[in-house]
C-alpha cells in the first residue's frame, strides 16, 4: 500500500468532494441576486397610481433627463419604515426619490407614508410585481440609481443607512 | 324567474374568468401548461433560493409564475422565456447550467475523468498481458 502513495489520490479526491458536498447539502446558504440589468437599457414598464394626486412611476418617466434613485417598498415591510429617515435626509438634500410600492393597497400606502413620512416624488403601485421583476429587484426594500439615461448605474439590497450615503451620492453624481 | 336564474348562472361562471391570474391558475391549454410547469420546476425562486418558482409560496415566485405563463400562452418557447428571467436576474435564476466559457469546467472535469480513467485501465491492462 505505501509503495505508490500516488494510487491512493484519486480516491482520497474522491472522498474529499463528497465530504464537501455533503456539507454544502447541510448548509445551502442565501445567495444576494443582484440585478442584470445594471448598465443596461431600462426595459419597458409601468406602475398605477398609487397616492391619489401623485404621478406614477414607469420607465418612460425614468428616462427624462434626471438622475434619481427608485425605492422598492411596501407599507408592510419593516425595514422599510427604518430606512424613510435616511431617505429623507437624501430628498432634503435635493435627491429625487421615487417609489415603487410592491403588493401593496393605495389605503395602507397612504397610512405608512403619513406615519413615517414622504420621500418620494413620484410613487406606482405595482401589485404583481411586474415592474420589479422588470428591473430585477428581489425583495423589498431595494434602492436603485438611475441615470440622466434612465439606466440603472447601481443597486443597493436592503436597508439604506447612513454609512450608505456616500456611496449613493458618488454614484448619482457619477451619473453627471 | 328563469331569467333571473340564467342571469345568476352567467355571473357565476363569469367570475373566475374575469379573476383569472397565472400566478396561481393553469392554463387553458393542457400542452402550454405542462410546458409551463416543466419550466417553472427549473427556475429559482429569487427570495427562497432552495426552492422552484412551481412549488414557493413566495409572493414574487407567484409574480415570477404569472410571467411564465403569460409569455407561454403569448406563444413564447420555454427557452425564450428562460432568457427573458436571466436577462433581469442572471445565470442564477435558472436551475439548467448553461454550457460558457465561465462554465466550460463543469462540463469538462467529468469527461477528462473518465478519459484519464480509460488510459490508467487501458495501462494496466497491457502491463498484466505483458
Amino acid at each position: 500500500m505505501m509503495r505508490k502513495p500516488l494510487l491512493w489520490l484519486p480516491m482520497v479526491l474522491g472522498l474529499g468532494l463528497f465530504v464537501l458536498f455533503y456539507l454544502g447539502l447541510e448548509n445551502p446558504g442565501q445567495r444576494i441576486i443582484n440585478s442584470n440589468v445594471i448598465g443596461r437599457e431600462l426595459p419597458e414598464f409601468s406602475t398605477q397610481v398609487a397616492v391619489e394626486g401623485v404621478e406614477p412611476v414607469s420607465s418612460e418617466n425614468l428616462r427624462d433627463g434626471n438622475p434619481r434613485l427608485v425605492n422598492v417598498f411596501a407599507s408592510w415591510c419593516a425595514p422599510c419604515i427604518q430606512e424613510i429617515p435616511v431617505l429623507l435626509r437624501l430628498r432634503a438634500q435635493g435627491i429625487e426619490i421615487d417609489g415603487i410600492a410592491v403588493h401593496d393597497r393605495p389605503a395602507d400606502i397612504s397610512r405608512f407614508l403619513a406615519e413615517n413620512g414622504n420621500p418620494y416624488r413620484r410613487i406606482g403601485l405595482d401589485n404583481e410585481g411586474r415592474s420589479q421583476l422588470e428591473i430585477g429587484s428581489s425583495g423589498v426594500p431595494e434602492t436603485f440609481v438611475i441615470d440622466r439615461e434612465g439606466r440603472i448605474v447601481y443597486q443597493h439590497i436592503g436597508i439604506v443607512t447612513e454609512q450608505d450615503i456616500p456611496e449613493i451620492l458618488a454614484r448619482l453624481g457619477g451619473t453627471g | 324567474m328563469m331569467r333571473r336564474l340564467l342571469l345568476a348562472i352567467f355571473l357565476l361562471t363569469a367570475a373566475p374568468l374575469a379573476a383569472q391570474d397565472y400566478a396561481h391558475e393553469a392554463l387553458a391549454d393542457p400542452a402550454q401548461e405542462a410546458a409551463a410547469i416543466e419550466l417553472m420546476d427549473s427556475l429559482r425562486c429569487v427570495v427562497c433560493q432552495g426552492q422552484p418558482i412551481s412549488g414557493s409560496n413566495a409572493d414574487i415566485a407567484g409574480d415570477m409564475r404569472r410571467i411564465v405563463r403569460e409569455r407561454i400562452a403569448a406563444g413564447e418557447t420555454p427557452e425564450q422565456v428562460r432568457e427573458w428571467l436571466i436577462t433581469r436576474y442572471g445565470d442564477f435564476v435558472s436551475f439548467k447550467p448553461v454550457v460558457k466559457p465561465a462554465t466550460w469546467g463543469l462540463w469538462l472535469v467529468p469527461l477528462a475523468a473518465l478519459l484519464l480513467g480509460l488510459v490508467l485501465v487501458s495501462r494496466r491492462v497491457r502491463l498484466r498481458r505483458n
